[in-house]
């Protein structure tokens, strides 16, 4: 038995069918476009190569070290990904990998496929992307450049998505905004550390083993504008919608209005923003610290639900 | 002996005859369906979940395999049960939202357990045929094929790893931890995760190589697929047709 130990994959029935659909289009958009940058980068080397590494990640993401009361830290592998083998690559790479885990051992569900290949693949290698290189440009490509850009973009990479699954929950009306998106945030800030530090130790091991990787792979190749520009709108826009979406009730609303999909979200087939998901208006900031607090413990139970149900999985195959 | 993560498990039952491509659009659209039906309408969920259990029950293995599997579902329904207790007038219970957290809770359950049933009675070379045949890009299909081809080696190097970093970290003071703080272990591990990549690399570099060897030149070339027999095109027909059926059914009596 295998479960991935991040708790980022959406499992069906957790996104409404708008949701899904709009996230599958983006995701597939994306994955074109990557399968068309790819083509052209590289030559007939690029198959194995994306093959094997999405083997790797996955097996890396079982990779875990401890970190106290059972909990343990771990790796989700976009940052990595991204900064060995560049943007667009990594995209297939995350894409593979996400695919291969909700067909296979039902980890993320199959109609939010597109969500969850959105949230890691997409997402996580933009913001990893933007960040990474924004530090070598800054660095001029020194060691702590690599090693800090290493670690920022794999923080805000894990960060920023779950701030995009938190949104995705809470405009499909299964967990409302102001409980989601601090609890999401909250626990995966602390998740983003554990996944820094691993993507510090490889690439301080790569900087000595294999130097070359780092200084002259496609990570230092020509910048491609548009994931860097991309990483930095996700990075953006998620970072400012998310503390709106979860202090102003209404600020998911907001967004909805302006998207003009708000007159589809009040039909009760989809119901994107069912009002009640939004409590606390009166005394507001109250709400926010108890839901703040009570979200963040849920989320800690389920991460101590994976890693318990992990533990016992692999006691079970010894 | 199977792979301890080999999902696919062999038998005669119909649905393991039943044509891939088939049980694949069969699989989506039951999910689809799922997920279409409106929050509390509980007759339907209890169809479909009979309907899944059936399928069960055809293929040989139990249902206590599938429902035990099924409840890794579980924790992430947890995210959900803050609906049980918002109101637009603060937090307190809220029955809409209860009856809308059992929904998702259920629907989840069911998705899930159809997604469980398409990986244990496919084995991996047709789910590939089956997604080339809904059009998936050749390049990506044939990435997702490398990967699992090499999942099970790279698995199993991470088990080596995780078991010689334990059999160096021993002590006889179980309440005592061996090793520096966090941030070290996070490190080791960091190396290890380095090391992996590195192994990977070096393990592309020859599969290149013997790819090269036999003929390999950067085309990725599937044979064709034999079109659906008449039989299957009727099934796959019909339970459409039942599915769009019991959506519009449970819109106009729950929507």
């Amino acid at each position: 038995m295998y479960a991935s130990p991040i708790p980022m994959h959406i499992p069906d029935g957790f996104l409404s069918v708008v949701v899904s659909i709009v996230l599958w289009i983006v995701s597939i958009t994306a994955i074109v476009i990557a399968l068309r940058q790819t083509n052209k980068q590289l030559g007939e080397k690029q198959l194995p190569l994306m093959g094997v590494l999405a083997a790797a990640i996955f097996a890396g993401q079982m990779l875990n070290f401890s970190v106290t009361g059972g909990t343990s830290g771990h790796l989700m592998g976009a940052a990595i990904a991204t900064i060995l083998l560049g943007p667009w690559q990594a995209m297939l790479v995350m894409t593979s990998v996400v695919s291969i885990q909700a067909l296979l051992f039902q980890d993320g569900g199959l109609l939010v496929l597109g969500a969850n290949i959105f949230n890691m693949g997409v997402v996580g290698v933009a913001v990893a992307y933007f960040v990474y290189r924004a530090f070598q440009q800054f660095s001029k490509g020194a060691r702590w450049g690599i090693l800090t850009g290493g670690f920022a973009a794999a923080w805000l990479s894990i960060f920023i998505a779950s701030l995009g699954v938190a949104l995705q929950l809470a405009i499909s009306g299964t967990s409302p905004a102001n409980i989601a998106i601090p609890a999401m945030g909250g626990i995966h800030a602390l998740i983003g550390i554990g996944e820094g530090l691993i993507t510090v130790g490889a690439l301080s091991f790569l900087l000595v083993a294999r130097p070359d990787l780092l200084g002259t792979g496609d990570s230092r190749g020509k910048t491609s504008i548009g994931v860097w520009v991309g990483g930095l709108v996700i990075t953006l826009a998620l970072a400012i919608i998310s503390p709106l979406a979860s202090t102003h009730p209404d600020g998911l609303e907001w967004v909805a209005e302006q998207k003009g999909f708000l007159d589809t979200a009040r039909e009760p087939l989809f119901n994107i923003i069912p009002d009640y998901v939004f409590p606390g208006i009166s005394n507001q900031a109250l709400a926010t610290i108890v839901a703040g607090v009570v979200g963040s413990l849920i989320v800690l139970g389920v991460t101590l639900g994976i890693a318990y149900s992990r533990r016992r999985a692999t006691k079970a195959n010894q | 002996m199977p792979h301890r993560l080999e999902p696919y498990r062999e038998g005669n039952s119909p649905i393991h005859s039943l044509d891939s491509r088939v049980r694949v659009v069969m699989v989506l659209v039951f999910i689809l369906v799922c997920a279409l039906v409106p929050v509390g309408a509980w007759a339907v969920y209890i169809l479909l979940l009979a309907l899944i259990l059936s399928a069960e029950l055809l293929t040989d293995l139990g249902i206590a395999y599938f429902i035990k599997r099924s409840l890794m579902v579980l924790p992430f329904v947890l995210a959900a049960l803050p609906l049980v207790f918002s109101t637009p007038h603060g937090i307190q219970f809220n029955p809409a939202g209860l009856e809308r957290f059992i929904s998702i809770a259920l629907k989840s359950w069911i998705s899930v357990q159809a997604a469980i049933l398409l990986a244990v009675t496919t084995p991996f070379d047709q789910l590939l045929l089956a997604l080339r045949a809904l059009h998936l890009p050749r390049l990506l299909v044939a990435v997702i094929g490398l990967m699992w081809r090499y999942l099970f080696v790279m698995v199993d190097e991470v088990t080596h790893m995780m078991l010689a970093r334990a059999a160096r970290s021993g002590s006889d003071n179980p309440a005592r931890r061996t090793g520096g703080t966090v941030v070290w272990r996070a490190r080791v591990t960091g190396g290890m995760a380095g090391g992996l990549l590195l192994r990977s690399l070096d393990h592309s570099d020859r599969v290149y190589h013997a790819m090269l060897s036999r003929g390999y030149d950067g085309e990725v070339r599937t044979l064709p697929q034999p079109s659906l027999t008449t039989a299957n095109r009727w099934l796959l027909a019909g339970f459409i047709l039942f599915a769009i059926f019991l959506v519009a059914l449970s819109i106009l009596f729950w929507g």
